[in-house]
């Protein structure tokens, strides 16, 4: 029995590293005999198809997420954090448990029914609103990833503010604080550690979204710049890595090696899509492991 | 400072509250005066401390309290619509059974009233650096901290803490200091360094203090009022409400037979 209990509570470290296992030993044939890394991160030429010259230049949809992530935040962070400070200051009782619920509702949508509205709800009035061409693009995207990255932000910023003591609040309204002034001198310094690990969660949500992301920002490799918008173009379609990984894994070939270990220049478009699913990992590892040690932050100060 | 000009800093006049559908206080008429330490004790739950946080309206941080009567400060209804909180809660200062400093540096958390009552930008450093040092000064605190004013005040021992909460007020000029169990969460020496803060203080305060213990109400207040489920049973000079209590329900708290 006891043998049980702890495979259970183990399991998910083997799920871990076996999915990690399992991603880094279909992308190491790649690694080993093509990878190029200034071509992969700097280089915009994604030809994993071409018969002639096969280039694998992922630049483009790195900032294709980049971008996306960016934009969403810069919607999701401010408009999250102000959710979260009317749930914990601002209201009581029944309507701010009605709140907490439909935020959970909203976490609970599925990312295709995203998909879905950016597609046919947000893309025409995107380009009924600026006149763009197309209205699959970063800013269809960003809207619609902002919207599945709130939930997680609300409720790990509202648990932030929650856990300030109702004593600080106390001091500074007697000391003839406004409601205001508690809010920004008291609970945001205080709570800072649990706010900035509710922004990271948020950025890890929006790189790892597939679906959604796949079918609301057009779908094609495009740097999303140009001389007007050095930081990014909202309107520009792009594609990110995730979309990228789940539209051409079904098509791509999964050769073997032939007796001598060598692999045929075809197999390396499988592969190459591992590689990207690596580099996913490892972005949203790094970005998880961060809010974890912020969060750490808090307790040990605390 | 001037003198208190209107003999009595605090007065209630058929003051009644409830939280809820439960009636916390029951018509209480209370005149306190200024100037002095007037003690507020009775056994748990007999509304002290819900009469105490009447005078800066903190009890209305729950949305279920509603009251009625009148309160006074310092001559002024506190219940008239021009009144701001904000000013009342200023000259009405606040120091709590827990210590409670913000979470900010000892600079920080004695200037923090300050600026919060001024516009931003407006106060010289100089002014800060003064308001600190006077303050910290007069709750014995700045030969101990002076060096180390960026310190987070959540790291002071207990009783520095207590000290700090009561010097936080004092730049503000209060004239009204209401303390809700100063010391319970501080031992016997911590306890003798604030009832000697407070001796220090008298005069030039108006202070009400809640207090359980009542050999503390003893030595430290000139008045007291003993409160019995929501209602005044006697006020008067502590020395005559301990040894010749009018009403036998002081008597039988004071004698420990009830309480």
């Amino acid at each position: 029995m006891v043998g049980w209990i702890y495979l259970c509570g183990v399991s998910s470290i083997i799920f871990v590293f076996s999915i990690f296992f399992f991603v880094f030993r279909e992308g190491a044939p790649f690694l080993r005999d093509r990878f190029d890394f200034k071509e992969f991160f700097f280089s915009p030429e994604w030809y994993p198809n071409s018969d002639l010259n096969k280039r694998y230049g992922a630049l483009a949809l790195i900032l294709g997420t980049a971008s996306v992530t960016l934009f969403a935040m810069l919607i999701a962070v401010p408009f999250g954090l102000g959710a979260a400070i009317f749930i914990s200051e601002f209201c009581a009782g029944k309507f701010k448990e009605a709140l907490k619920i439909t935020i959970e509702i909203l976490a609970a949508i599925p990312s295709v029914v995203w998909g879905f509205i950016g597609l046919m709800v947000m893309s025409p009035l995107i380009i009924w609103a600026t006149g763009a061409p197309v209205g699959l693009n970063v800013l269809n995207g960003g809207i619609v990833v902002a919207l599945m990255s709130l939930p997680v932000i609300v409720s790990i910023s509202e648990d932030a503010l929650k856990a300030v003591p109702d004593t600080f609040r106390e001091a500074a309204l007697a000391l003839g604080a406004t409601r205001w002034q508690v809010i920004y001198k008291v609970l945001l310094p205080a709570a800072k550690n649990g706010l900035l690990a509710a922004a990271l969660l948020g950025v890890g949500r929006a790189v790892g979204e597939t679906m959604a992301v796949y079918m609301t920002t057009g779908h094609s490799v495009n740097i999303p710049f140009d001389s007007r918008f050095p930081l990014f173009h909202p309107l520009q379609s792009v594609r990110t890595l995730t979309a990228t990984i789940a539209a051409e894994l079904g098509e791509a070939p999964h050769l073997h090696p032939d007796p001598s270990g060598n692999y045929p220049p075809e197999a390396h478009h499988y592969q190459v899509l591992f590689v990207i699913g690596i580099l996913l990992f490892a972005i949203t590892f790094a970005i998880n492991l961060t809010a974890d040690l912020v969060v750490k932050g808090i307790r040990r100060k605390g | 400072m001037e003198p208190f000009s209107n003999a009595y800093s605090l007065e209630t006049k058929g003051l009644n509250l409830w939280y809820g559908d439960f009636q916390a206080l029951r018509d209480i008429s209370a005149r306190i005066r200024g100037g002095i330490i007037t003690g507020l004790i009775g056994p748990s739950g007999c509304g002290k401390t819900t009469f105490l946080r009447c005078f800066n309206r903190i009890n209305e941080r729950y949305g279920n309290v509603s009251t009625s009567g009148e309160i006074r400060v310092l001559g002024k209804n506190i219940y008239e619509p021009d009144v701001c909180l904000q000013e009342l809660r200023k000259s009405v200062g606040m120091v709590f059974q827990r210590p409670n400093p913000l979470p900010l540096s000892v600079y920080e958390n004695v200037v923090f009233g300050l600026r919060i009552h001024s516009p931003w930008g407006s106060l010289p450093k100089a002014e800060l650096d003064a308001a600190v040092e006077e303050a910290l000064r007069e709750v014995f605190l700045w030969d101990g901290l002076k060096d180390r004013l960026d310190t987070p005040a959540t790291a002071l021992q207990l009783e520095q803490q207590q000290k700090l909460c009561i010097a936080r007020l004092l730049p503000l000029k209060p004239r009204v200091i209401l303390m809700d169990e100063p010391c319970s969460a501080l031992d016997a020496e911590g306890t003798k360094a604030i009832e000697d803060l407070m001796d220090s203080l008298r005069g030039r305060y108006t202070m009400l203090i809640v207090t359980h213990n009542m050999a503390q109400a003893r030595r430290v207040t000139e008045e007291c009022i003993y409160m019995l489920n929501g209602v005044l049973v006697e006020h008067a000079s502590t020395e005559d409400l301990f040894l010749y209590p009018k009403d036998e329900r002081t008597e039988a708290y004071i004698q420990g037979r009830y309480g």
